[in-house]
Order: structure tokens, then C-alpha cells, then sequence
């Protein structure tokens, strides 16, 4: 006989019958990575990467230091034009468009792409001017919708409860784990398609961690995240893919349950059982 | 013995306590082995003192399934293994509950056998369960053999292995009930060959799933519930 505290569990066989049917979700390219090259002067730091990256979902690159994890996250928004000497051979597609076309604007792709880096880097202004500094520069300056939008994003990055109330502080007063926040909700409000996070809680304590955890769970509904992190568990906490990087090539790519569990190549392996390579 | 894939972490540390817990699995099966020995001996030889042997090293097979669940809990939560460490970890709490099983089947021939009365007791006359029990002490052995040699290379024999098994449990059952037929002072013997046959053909089935894990720990692949055609040829795959 059923329990009093089971009662309301009831069990539906055709809901059961489903799961065991139901098959993966269908792969939606966003970024698409095709026989990548990068040498920084002569030195090659990427060799002839290729993945598709799901829209909507988050992708980490892991790998030692050095293996061009965040090499090659940089070169989705060509942030590595800014380094002197950098030569990029191959296609980097978003949307199936190639960001690296002539004809491609910078500062619009910028926008598209957000990024999120190893220490917070709010600007030394008020929390409020920090997530309302995009849409200035875009030239909005009516005060509703920046209102409007500086709280969206702020609940959007998991901060607004905490920052309501002292909105016209200066934002470096703010702890680091909220100062990332921040700069999260700095990144959401000019509404990006896909945000990067490089190494985003690797200077952050295990609370302020599992909130940006939490919130890269609750960002996916909606952008495309790719993340570096040396913290495999993080890894295999956040990403639906991950990408296994080891001197400038591409190892593994793969479903992230599946590459921790039964990664497919011994690199992957030992790199992630923290054995001798 | 080839155990390097448990000995190459970068932690030492680590290395000891993989270990430690094969070693410990492998214990826990050596002794489990016996267990069935020893309470096969003393339903086939009526050796009180055998049977009592195994109702009492049953508890230290029940003290080793706690002490490995303990190790291996206590290295998730330290380590947060992944890929095969994960694996093996995972695969081996559970091989050590289909151990831990197997000796309770020893220790119910054991405590059955102390049941008999003296007067009951027929003399050699239990052959039926022989060749049975050959079978399944071979399944138990070559299932912990695989474990202790992390390979898939004979485990698709001891899994054919059980289809014999339920076939000869089934025969002895039929034989069984035609001497209750024949002859009602048959019963009581025939009852305890019985329940005799029904542990050895369970700890077929125990040996049985200790291969499915090991495939699992080596492999990756999750082969419960397939018939034994689809196992053979998942696990020929990943050759």
C-alpha cells in the first residue's frame, strides 16, 4: 500500500515509456570553429582547431596552462587583434557568418559577443553607471529605459537584491564576488548573443563560486556561454560540452557527461584523473 | 598483475588509496570463495563444524562490504574522481553488494546444513549439485579474476556460463520432483538439495553482475538488462 508521504508521487508509465525513448536534443550550431590557426609571431599557439559550439548552451574549454583554451576562446570576439604579431589562418563562423570577413564590424561583433574576465573589472563608478556605461555609449540615455534595463540585468546576473538599495555607490566598494556579478549584468545589458567567460571564479571564494554557477545555469536559457576554467569540476558542473585543449589542439570534444565519464582518447583521460601524461 | 592504471595519478596519495580498495575488494572475494567452499563441503560431507565456520566469517565479509562503501564514499567527496576512477569506484560498491550476497547464500547452505538431523543425513548422496557447483565456483572466480585484471577478455564466457547454470538448476529441479514423486521419505532431502541448488544457481547470477560492473569500470558501457547476444557484442565493440 502506498504511504502517506508517497501518495502524491504518482507514477505515470507512458511518462516513464517517453524518457526511455526520448532522444537528445537536436544540435544548433552557433559558433563553428573550422581548421583554425593562430601563431603569435612565429610561434604556433592554436593547430587547425574545428567544433561547432551549441547556441544555448555552455561549452568549456579545459586543458593545462598553455594549451590555448583561452587563446582560442579570445578569438570570438577577436579580442587577440589586439596583441602585436598575431597571424589567424581558418574560419571562425557566428551564426554562419565569418567573424574574421573584412568586412566585419569590430565593435558590432563586440556587442554581439560579451566578455567576462579572470578578475572583475567594474569601472570606478557607481553600480548603477557601471551596467548603464553599454547603453550610454549607444547613445540611450532616457532615464526609464536605462532604468528599466539596469534592473533587468541586475536580476539577470543574481544581483539585484543585493545592489538595490545602494545603486549609486561606487561600485569597487562591492565584494569581488559581486563585483563579477556585476560585470555580468555590465555584459547582459546591451543584450549579447554569446558571453565568454575567462576563468570567471577562479579569484572568487566557494560561495561567490557556486553563485556564478548558479547564475551561467540561468544565463544558458538565453545566450550561447562558452567558459575557461582550470576547475575541471567546475567544468563538469556548468558546460553541456567540453572542449579538451592541449598544446594548441584540439583533444576531445565531446557531451560533458560523457567526457568525464567515459572520455573516448587517453590524453583526456589522464589530464582528467589527474594522471602522468 | 597489471594494476598501472591505478598507479599513475600524479597524487600518490591517491595511488595508495585505489589501492587499497582493490586490495580489499580482492580480499573480500577471496574470502567470499571460500565461504562457498567451505559451505558446500559441509552440506556434501555434513561438517558441522565447517558450517559453523562460515555462519561466523560471514560477518567479516558484512564488516568489509561497510569498510570499502566507507573508502570509496569518503574519495568521492575528497577527490571528485572522474572517467575511470569514477568508474571504477562506482562499479565497485556495487560489486561488493553482489559479494556481500554471495556470502549470504554460503552461510544459508551453512545454516541449513545444521539444520539436518543426523538421523536424515544421506551419505553421499548429494552428487546432484556437483557439476552445478563446479560451474558457479568457476563464474566466481573468473568474474573476480576480471575485476583484479581490469579486462573484458573472459567475461563473455562466464556470462554464457549462467545460461548453463539455469539450465542444469532447472534439470536438477525436475529430478528433484520425480524423486518426491517416487517416494515421500524422498521430501526432506529433496527440499534441502533444493534450496542447496537455488543459493548456487543466485550466486551464479551474483558472478554474473560482478562482470557486468567490470565491463562498466573497463569499458564505460552499461550492459545490465541485454540478453547475452547484445552484451557480447557491445562489449566486442570497444575492442
Amino acid at each position: 500500500m502506498t504511504t502517506e508521504a508517497r501518495k502524491t508521487h504518482a507514477i505515470d508509465i507512458n511518462a516513464l515509456n517517453r524518457a526511455d525513448k526520448s532522444g537528445r536534443d537536436k544540435f544548433d550550431t552557433c559558433i563553428s570553429v573550422q581548421d583554425l590557426n593562430l601563431f603569435y609571431g612565429s610561434k604556433q599557439a592554436l593547430h587547425k582547431v574545428s567544433m561547432e559550439m551549441p547556441r544555448k548552451k555552455v561549452t568549456a574549454y579545459i586543458g593545462p596552462s598553455g594549451c590555448g583554451k583561452s587563446t582560442l576562446l579570445r578569438c570570438i570576439n577577436r579580442m587577440n587583434d589586439l596583441v602585436d604579431g598575431v597571424t589567424i589562418q581558418g574560419k571562425l563562423l557566428l551564426d554562419g557568418e565569418d567573424i574574421y570577413d573584412k568586412n566585419i564590424n569590430v565593435a558590432a561583433l563586440r556587442r554581439r559577443v560579451g566578455m567576462v574576465f579572470q578578475k572583475p573589472n567594474p569601472f570606478p563608478k557607481s553600480i548603477y553607471e557601471n551596467v548603464a556605461y553599454g547603453l550610454r555609449i549607444q547613445g540611450i540615455n532616457d532615464r526609464r529605459v536605462l532604468d528599466e534595463i539596469v534592473e533587468k540585468s541586475l536580476r539577470g546576473a543574481a544581483l539585484w537584491d543585493e545592489a538595490k538599495d545602494r545603486l549609486n555607490d561606487n561600485a569597487l566598494g562591492m565584494s569581488g564576488g559581486q563585483q563579477q556579478r556585476l560585470v555580468i549584468a555590465r555584459a547582459i545589458a546591451i543584450e549579447p548573443e554569446v558571453i565568454l567567460l575567462d576563468e570567471p571564479a577562479s579569484a572568487l571564494d566557494p560561495i561567490s563560486t557556486l553563485k556564478i554557477e548558479e547564475l551561467i545555469d540561468e544565463l544558458k536559457e538565453k545566450y550561447t556561454i562558452v567558459i575557461v576554467t582550470h576547475n575541471m569540476q567546475q567544468a563538469a558542473r556548468v558546460s553541456d560540452y567540453t572542449a579538451f585543449m592541449y598544446m594548441g589542439e584540439l583533444i576531445e570534444f565531446g557531451e560533458t557527461s560523457e567526457l568525464f565519464t567515459n572520455p573516448s582518447k587517453k590524453q583526456t583521460e589522464d589530464y582528467i584523473t589527474g594522471r602522468y601524461g | 598483475m597489471d594494476n598501472s592504471i591505478i598507479n599513475q595519478h600524479i597524487s600518490r596519495q591517491f595511488n595508495k588509496e585505489m589501492e587499497d580498495i582493490r586490495n580489499k575488494v580482492l580480499t573480500m572475494g577471496g574470502l567470499v570463495e571460500q565461504q562457498v567452499d567451505l559451505a558446500t563441503n559441509a552440506f556434501m560431507s555434513y561438517d558441522m563444524e565447517s558450517a559453523e565456520k562460515v555462519i561466523q566469517q560471514d560477518q567479516l565479509i558484512n564488516a568489509l562490504e561497510k569498510d570499502i562503501d566507507h573508502e570509496c564514499t569518503e574519495i568521492m567527496a575528497k577527490r571528485q574522481p572522474a572517467a575511470f576512477d569514477l568508474r571504477m569506484l562506482i562499479a565497485t560498491i556495487k560489486i561488493i553488494t553482489d559479494l556481500e550476497r554471495i556470502g549470504d547464500e554460503a552461510a544459508r547452505i551453512a545454516k541449513m546444513t545444521m539444520r539436518i538431523e543426523a538421523a536424515d543425513y544421506y551419505q553421499d548422496k548429494y552428487y546432484e549439485i556437483e557439476h552445478l557447483l563446479e560451474m558457479v565456483k568457476e563464474m566466481l572466480n573468473g568474474a573476480l579474476d576480471a575485476y583484479a585484471r581490469t579486462d573484458t577478455e573472459e567475461v563473455i564466457a562466464i556470462t554464457a556460463q549462467d545460461h548453463k547454470v539455469d539450465r542444469e538448476y532447472t534439470s536438477i529441479t525436475r529430478q528433484l520432483i520425480t524423486q518426491m514423486m517416487e517416494d515421500p521419505r524422498n521430501i526432506t532431502r529433496a527440499l534441502d538439495m533444493l534450496w542447496t541448488a537455488r543459493a548456487l544457481e543466485r550466486i551464479g547470477d551474483h558472478s554474473c553482475n560482478v562482470c557486468e560492473h567490470v565491463i562498466y569500470m573497463v569499458q564505460g558501457k552499461d550492459v545490465r538488462h541485454l540478453t547475452h547476444e547484445e552484451l557480447e557484442k557491445t562489449v566486442n565493440e570497444g575492442r
